[in-house]
């Protein structure tokens, strides 16, 4: 049974392949499934980058495909190269290491390689990459809340999932708190990327510390309900909650300027249409397109948060 | 012990029981005292309060949980269920509320609307499996899965938010108190007495447990067992419906993420507080003093930064061993 399941959705594949012209170009891009926030934007951005581009050059069309596990993803690159034909594999990768060697196998198929947001282990695979700065997101971060409390103050860390992404991040923030010896630090929990842990962990904080001048959430979903629980707790105390990421929501307060959430730090979702965009021009111009391509982690504030504002995205 | 107890098989066994109802409530009162040590602001009102809100999501969801394993089967995909159901009931909020008004009125539809669609997923699970003969474990971890799709391309991955006006105004249910007493806490304190006397106290919670110790004699017994189990699942759905009433006004908005895990938690609390996995026999009140646990040790590890981050998971999975460890017995014959 699964087996014939399998063969016709092979056949359908292989139909939808040929149906492209000859010196028609194929960009396959592999991104994680939408299950949060973050992704359910990388998703958004895939499909919009993919309408646009295949509408400025008709001789390129471009299959999105998203996996909810590395496993998967590493199944769906194989598929995309021996049933799809892509001639570019733009990939953000689930986890580093699992999809290194699958994608080394891609590539010595002649396969265009970009690497978006998580690099490879092996870096020499990739023609280009689009990298997310997370080490920058928390420099910024940590300098703003530094400059905001002028130095001084006692601030609380709320940390995403134990992963590489989490520490850089909080690494560079911690560097940054080094050098402002006024402000401490009470502690540092993980918050998951989550609303719901975002306000459990914040509960939590205000019991424990009576004073809270600033409270870095890293990630507009914690941020969500660490701002809920602040309310319900009736606490003056705290000047300012930074989040990161961009959700809409957040970018939308601070342009409304809430006292509140002053700022954000930037960490796109469509970055993968910049990583699209950049495999199409492999294609469309004929000057070389190779090296890294780091999109900055910048700070978002009341005077710029227009630009940032995307109210059709769901994130 | 072995040979000793099947001499004296009696006062053996009471003493057993006695102990094993106590096991978790033990375990709670030494992580009260633990936690008191290590940071006084734990015993405040207004942590106590914390806590106990908290708990309340999956304290109802196991109450259900606990009437399901009673009866033999389980449900694996309350934490989905709640995710989805909490993400219907804003999306009929909001198309509500033009005509509806941006009130108690649309609210209170939203409530009857989530409690009815809870139901008519339990009555899914519950006919699937006894009509349908598919083993819970199966249709239920089906479910998980369809319920979470579901709400995630309803969200597109992002949130389900409930519009301003009316998440002001629905905020009072999580976050309002009565008599002191937060909201939910008392319609925690409600469904665990409604669950216990339906357990103890009519032929109907006397059927479950008969169902789940031996369902073939409980069928030579003439009693519907199909009938019987189908409920179970739709008290599931409607507990499971009720957590979610009370979830949506904490942060009023559902996204992939909402209820992840809740599965495990409120089987979990439902173990730890004495009822057999297997089925048979089990105790309301024992799944709140679970639920309460589990959530404490969170709590407890929030409060304190004696041990590093990274062990918390491990911190929790040595509580929950120990209290089982404390409340074991009646399958160890």
């Amino acid at each position: 049974m699964k087996r014939i399941y399998q063969l016709i959705v092979v056949v359908a594949l292989a139909l939808t392949a040929t149906a492209f012209a000859q010196d028609q170009k194929v960009i396959g891009v592999s991104i994680p499934a939408a299950d949060h926030g973050w992704t359910a934007g990388v998703v958004y951005w895939a499909n919009q980058a993919k309408a646009q581009v295949e509408e400025a050059y008709p001789n390129l069309s471009i299959i999105v495909k998203t996996a909810k596990d590395p496993a998967e993803q590493a199944n769906q690159i194989q598929d995309l190269v021996t049933v799809n034909k892509i001639d570019a594999l733009v990939i953000l990768p689930y986890e580093s290491a699992p999809l290194t060697k699958p994608v080394a196998d891609v590539k010595k198929q002649g396969v265009f390689v970009v690497v978006v947001d998580r690099g490879l282990t092996d870096p020499s695979i990739q023609d280009v990459y689009v990298a997310g700065d997370n080490p920058g997101m928390g420099r910024v971060s940590g300098e703003y809340v530094a400059q905001k409390l002028g130095g001084n103050g006692q601030i609380v860390v709320l940390r995403g999932i134990p992963t590489v992404i989490d520490n850089q991040r909080y690494d560079a923030f911690m560097e940054v708190m080094k050098q402002h010896p006024g402000i401490k630090v009470l502690d540092a929990q993980y918050a998951n990327w989550n609303r719901d842990d975002g306000f459990k962990v914040m509960q939590d904080f205000l019991t424990r510390f009576p004073k809270i001048d600033a409270v870095w959430a890293q990630d507009d979903d914690i941020a969500v309900g660490v701002l809920r629980a602040i309310q319900q707790a009736n606490r003056s105390d705290i000047q300012f909650v930074l989040g990161g990421a961009g959700m809409k929501e957040f970018v939308k307060m601070v342009m409304d300027g809430d006292p509140l959430v002053p700022a954000d730090v930037l960490y796109p979702p469509n970055m993968v249409d910049t990583a699209i965009n950049v495999a199409a021009m492999h294609y469309v111009s004929g000057s070389a397109v190779l090296g890294t391509y780091i999109v900055a982690a910048p700070l978002v504030t009341k005077d710029n948060a227009a630009q940032y504002y995307f109210p059709n995205s769901p994130f | 012990m072995q040979p000793e107890s099947s001499l004296h098989p009696v006062p053996r066994r009471r003493a057993r029981i006695r102990l094993s109802a106590f096991g978790p409530l033990l375990g709670l009162a030494a992580l009260v005292a633990l936690a008191t040590a290590l940071n006084p602001a734990f015993l405040t009102i207004a942590n106590i309060f914390n806590v106990l809100t908290r708990t309340s999501f999956i304290g109802i969801i196991a109450v259900g949980g606990t009437f399901v394993i009673i009866a033999g089967g389980i449900d694996l995909s309350v934490g989905s269920m709640a995710a989805l159901l909490a993400g219907s009931m804003i999306l009929v909020m909001n198309a509500l509320a033009p005509t509806l008004g941006g009130g108690w009125l649309t609210i209170v539809v939203g409530m009857l609307f989530v409690v009815a669609l809870g139901a008519l997923f339990g009555l899914g699970h519950g006919l699937a499996i006894t009509k349908g003969r598919i083993e819970p474990f199966i249709v239920t971890l089906g479910t998980l899965g369809i319920f979470r799709s579901v709400l995630t391309y309803l969200s597109e991955g992002g949130a389900i938010t409930l519009q301003l006006g009316l998440s002001n105004v629905y905020s009072h249910v999580y976050y309002g108190s009565f008599l002191r007493v937060p909201i939910p806490l008392w319609v925690f304190l409600a469904m665990a007495i409604l669950g216990a006397v339906l357990l103890n106290r009519t032929a109907f919670g006397r059927h479950v447990q008969a169902i789940g110790s031996n369902e073939q004699v409980a069928r030579y017994a003439a009693l519907r067992v199909d009938r019987e189990k189908i409920v179970t699942y739709m008290i599931q759905g409607v507990c499971v419906a009720v957590a979610t009433i009370l979830y949506v006004p904490r942060l009023g908005s559902a996204s992939p993420s909402t209820g992840l895990l809740w599965e495990l938690e409120a089987i979990a609390a439902v173990i730890i507080g004495g009822t057999a996995l297997k089925g048979g026999s089990g105790s309301v009140p024992g799944t709140v003093v679970g639920a309460i646990l589990l959530s404490t040790i969170g709590n407890v590890l929030n409060l304190t930064s004696i041990i590093s981050v990274y062990l918390n998971a491990a911190v929790q999975g040595v509580v929950i061993i120990l209290v089982a460890f404390l409340q074991r017995g009646r399958e160890a014959r």
